[in-house]
C-alpha cells in the first residue's frame, strides 16, 4: 500500500515540474509590466553589458534581510553632465528596477527595491553620452514579493 | 494613491531632497488569501521640479518597494521651492510641494 501512495505521490509532483517546464505556469505571463517599460528594461540590461566599470559610489548591502526592502544608492554627484541613472536586479523577472533621469539635478539617488533573490544588482550611470555601470551581488534571506 | 512626505533640506548649495510615497506598489505577482491574484498597482512615473524647472524624471518599475522612499540632490538654496509627483498604472496620481528649509 505504502509503495502505491510513494509512487502516486512521485507522478503528480512530476507533472507539476514537466507543466513549469512546458511553461505554463511562469509568473512572466501575468506580470503586468507594460510593454514600454519592459522595452525600457530590455534597452537598460544592453546598455550595462557594453558599459565601461565605473568611478562613482555605489551603496548596497552585501546581505539584505528583507528583499522587499533592499536599500540602494548612487552618488554620481562628481560626475557631470550625469543624464541617467538606472538600477538592474539581474534574477527578477523585469531586471530594470528604476530608471531615474536628471535634467538638473545632480547625479545622486537612493531607493529601495524588492528582490526576489539573491542577485547580481547592477548600478548604470549615463554620463556625457558613456554608459558606465558596477555590479554588486546582494544575497537575499527572505524574498521580496510575497510569494 | 497616497500621501507623500516631502522634506528638501538646503546645506551648501545644495538641496537633499527626500520624499517617501505612499503607495501599495503591487507587482501583479501577489496572491491573495483566495488565490486570486493582487492586480498590479505601482507608481510608474516620478518627476520632481525646482522653482518650476524640471530636474528629475524617472520611470518606476514594481520592483521598487512599497511606501517608496527616495532621496535626490538639486543644487539650490533655502527657500526654493521643490514639488514631487507621481503617476501610477492605473491612472492614479499625488504631488507634493515644500519649500527647502
Amino acid at each position: 500500500m505504502k509503495r502505491r501512495l510513494f509512487l502516486k505521490s512521485a507522478m503528480a509532483s512530476s507533472a507539476v515540474v514537466t507543466a513549469v517546464g512546458a511553461g505554463l505556469l511562469t509568473p512572466n505571463m501575468v506580470f503586468a509590466a507594460s510593454d514600454a517599460f519592459k522595452a525600457t528594461s530590455d534597452a537598460a540590461s544592453s546598455a550595462a553589458a557594453g558599459a565601461a566599470e565605473g568611478t562613482f559610489k555605489f551603496k548596497a548591502p552585501k546581505i539584505a534581510e528583507n528583499g522587499a526592502v533592499v536599500p540602494v544608492s548612487v552618488d554620481a554627484s562628481k560626475m557631470s553632465d550625469v543624464s541617467n541613472i538606472s538600477f538592474l536586479v539581474q534574477s527578477n523577472a523585469t531586471p530594470l528596477a528604476a530608471s531615474f533621469n536628471f535634467s538638473g539635478a545632480l547625479g545622486f539617488v537612493s531607493t529601495r527595491i524588492k528582490m526576489g533573490k539573491t542577485s547580481p544588482v547592477t548600478a548604470v550611470v549615463t554620463a556625457g553620452g558613456s554608459v558606465s555601470a558596477i555590479t554588486s551581488e546582494i544575497k537575499v534571506t527572505v524574498g521580496g514579493c510575497g510569494g | 494613491m497616497g500621501k507623500i512626505k516631502l522634506k528638501p533640506k538646503a546645506r551648501k548649495g545644495v538641496i537633499k531632497v527626500k520624499a517617501i510615497v505612499k503607495h501599495p506598489m503591487e507587482t501583479g505577482f501577489r496572491k491573495d488569501k483566495k488565490g486570486e491574484l493582487i492586480p498590479a498597482n505601482h507608481i510608474d512615473n516620478v518627476t520632481v521640479t525646482h522653482n518650476g524647472t524640471k530636474v528629475v524624471d524617472a520611470d518606476i518599475g514594481a520592483a521598487v518597494s512599497k511606501d517608496p522612499y527616495f532621496q535626490f540632490q538639486v543644487p539650490g538654496a533655502k527657500g526654493d521651492e521643490v514639488t514631487l509627483a507621481y503617476t501610477d498604472n492605473n491612472g492614479g496620481s499625488g504631488s507634493a510641494t515644500a519649500k527647502s528649509k
